[in-house]
């Protein structure tokens, strides 16, 4: 699988009435990379996510998931290449009128091959593999914590099976205890599963914690593409200030970064 | 992609079963009933199982084994030892205990009528209490009137009442001249041409105008209230407001209530009168009974009793309508399934309850304002 990047974003533009938020934004995302997708507020980091996994057009440009391209060839390909990869949003977007065995069922019993019992048998591994208890799965979204939404909405994105997982600020709204244990969850995950990752994330312990290389979004397009180390020591305000200051450094030294796999 | 393929070799006396391709969820859901029952068919307590020339396998692909395994590993089996891991998962996904089956009881029916029962008997009981809570918020504006929510009632007026009004006087003129010309010609036939002006004057003014206006307004405002209340309890939002020290039913309720008992009547007098201008027209052209006439008979045929029977019924359709609204906003729990239940179940008795009003209107004014 080496040679074709899992993403493969070239010269991509994109424009919000005058506003220009990306413009010739390059990126590949290598298989097996845990990418972390950084920027100040306002820069597009949500946008891009979103255009990667299909739900927003680019203005220009082209993106491209495992060599293939995001629109076009049929109802049949698009949705075949949907299914490589897995979404997890902020807000988990759980569907609120199902339990959460249904939410994570959902899309297994979409696509209509395989019987309830081989469902709930899949449902269940997948409930363990998010630590979560064969129990959990008949509450509703509403009556769980906002780290447990977290943890469903992650075993839905991987029901597939995904090759590649993109997390909208998988941390985001979670205390340091439970935060710290759902980035353990996602790395460990994506090692045993050989997934490639890319995160959008603000908070510096997860970025630290799970990223392999970070891209820096900032005047428009990728500013930095690199590990943590090699970005700290370009020079750039933005960069100083989101890995510089005294917060910052205090956290990229508690947790060393991941090693860059060969 | 290469497929999945499961290989039996008979040798000295057993049974090798191998495996090669990719056991993913991609290459083997296409044909998972086949696979497992070819698994199925090759499993067998004496069997061992090759899987070294597996290319890759995931959790779909694996929990098809495991199930051809009767879920336990098998004794001879041989597995690269990444594709290993996956196993270890599901055997502690299967070590977790199962939630027991609940059997359905053989009473489950009189469980299901003693629950419908106390639903009804709680339905009834928060009516009661908002309708409770509603008294005492008028009283209490009453006393301090400078606590009212003016603005808020309004920006209601203005929602339910104006914006309505398009609405109302379309249907009103269609139900007028639809209603003056099936009245003619049964008339035409009788020669009692002039008797449309009762018809139409006394069936519209007393009866139709107030529920034709009552039953849009619940559809058009009532959803709206309850959709909108449900919305706020599901963000949180009416949490929000009561940590802020401001009564929800003050500041919610209150001004969606007042504002479409006053807005109703008014409604009521507008559609009236349209609707009567379709009857005038059609009679018109139908009966040839000339506007003038129309104008000149109608105040002596229709007492003017029936006008306020009107607008009073207007009054408390409109009361009821969004106190049955608000009701049902206030019970949405946050998911999108009782959202849409709740706002249908309050289209639908904010209806009943205006059908049944008018029932007892037209049973306790029945001595009032009919000629004769």
């Amino acid at each position: 699988m080496t040679g074709t990047p899992a993403i493969r974003i070239r010269n991509l533009a994109t424009r919000f009435g005058d506003v220009w938020i990306h413009k010739g934004l390059d990126l590949d995302v290598a298989p097996g990379e845990l990418v972390s997708l950084v920027g100040g507020s306002g820069s597009g980091k949500t946008t891009l996510l979103r255009m990667v996994v299909g739900l927003l057009m680019p203005d220009g440009g082209s993106i491209e998931i495992f060599g293939e391209p995001l629109f076009g060839g049929g109802v049949a390909r698009e949705r075949s290449l949907r299914q490589r990869f897995g979404v997890l949003f902020q807000h988990g977007a759980l569907f609120s009128a199902f339990s959460v065995f249904d939410n994570i069922a959902f899309p297994l019993r979409e696509l209509k091959r395989y019987d309830e019992d081989a469902i709930r048998d899949l449902v269940m591994l997948k409930l363990s593999m998010v630590e979560l208890l064969p129990r959990h799965g008949k509450l509703m979204p509403s009556e769980l914590s906002g780290g447990m939404v977290k943890r469903v909405a992650l075993a839905r994105a991987l029901a597939l099976e995904p090759e590649l997982l993109l997390l909208d600020e998988p941390t985001a709204g979670l205390d340091p205890d439970r935060s710290d244990s759902f980035v353990r969850l996602i790395r460990t995950l994506s090692e045993e599963l050989g997934l490639t990752v890319m995160l959008v994330t603000h908070d510096l312990d997860t970025l630290a914690a799970l990223s392999t290389r970070v891209a820096v979004l900032a005047e428009q397009r990728i500013l930095a593409y690199g590990t943590t180390d090699e970005i700290i020591r370009i020079d750039h305000p933005f960069i100083r200030n989101f890995f510089l200051s005294e917060r910052s450094v205090r956290a990229l030294q508690n947790s060393r970064p991941a090693s860059v796999p060969h | 992609m290469t497929a999945a393929r499961i290989e039996v070799i008979v040798r000295d006396g057993g049974r090798v079963v191998r495996l090669s391709g990719r056991w993913t969820l991609a290459t083997t859901s296409q044909r998972a009933a086949a696979l497992s029952a070819e698994l199925g068919g090759a499993a067998d307590p004496s069997s061992s199982w090759d899987c070294l020339e597996v290319e890759a396998i995931d959790s779909a692909g694996a929990m098809l084994l495991w199930r051809a395994w009767g879920r336990a590993v098998p004794q001879n089996l041989s597995i690269r030892p990444e594709h290993w891991r996956v196993f270890e998962r599901i055997e502690v996904a299967d070590g977790q205990p199962r939630e027991a089956l609940v059997p359905v009881s053989p009473l489950q029916w009189v469980m299901v009528i003693g629950a419908a029962t106390l639903g009804a008997g709680r339905h009834v009981a928060d009516f009661v209490a908002l309708v409770g809570q509603f008294g005492l918020n008028l009283a209490y504006v009453l006393r301090n009137p400078a606590d009212l929510p003016r603005r808020e009632i309004s920006a209601n007026l203005y929602k339910s009442g104006v914006r309505a009004m398009p609405v109302t006087a379309l249907v009103g003129f269609l139900i007028g001249v639809v209603l003056s010309y099936l009245s003619a010609l049964q008339l035409k036939q009788f020669g009692a041409d002039i008797f449309i002006v009762n018809i139409i004057g006394l069936g519209i003014v007393r009866e139709l105008g107030p529920v034709l206006v009552a039953i849009l307004v619940a559809g058009r405002s009532g959803s709206a209230m309850t959709a909108q209340l449900g919305v706020m309890r599901v963000t949180e939002e009416i949490d929000a407001l009561s940590t802020m020290g401001v009564p929800r039913s003050l500041r919610l309720i209150f001004p969606k209530v007042a504002a479409l008992t006053i807005a109703m009547p008014l409604l009521v007098v507008w559609s009236t009168a349209i609707a009567l201008t379709g009857g005038m027209v059609s009679a018109q052209w139908q009966l040839d009974i000339s506007y003038g006439f129309f104008f000149e008979t109608l105040p002596s045929v229709v007492p003017a009793a029936n006008l306020w029977i009107g607008l009073a019924k207007g009054a408390v359709f409109g009361m009821f309508v969004a106190l049955v609204a608000c009701h049902f906003g206030l019970r949405v729990r946050p998911n999108t399934e009782s959202l849409s239940s709740n706002t249908t179940a309050s289209v639908v008795s904010a209806i009943t309850v205006v059908i049944v009003i008018d029932a007892i209107f037209a049973i306790a004014t029945r001595n009032i304002g009919l000629p004769g």
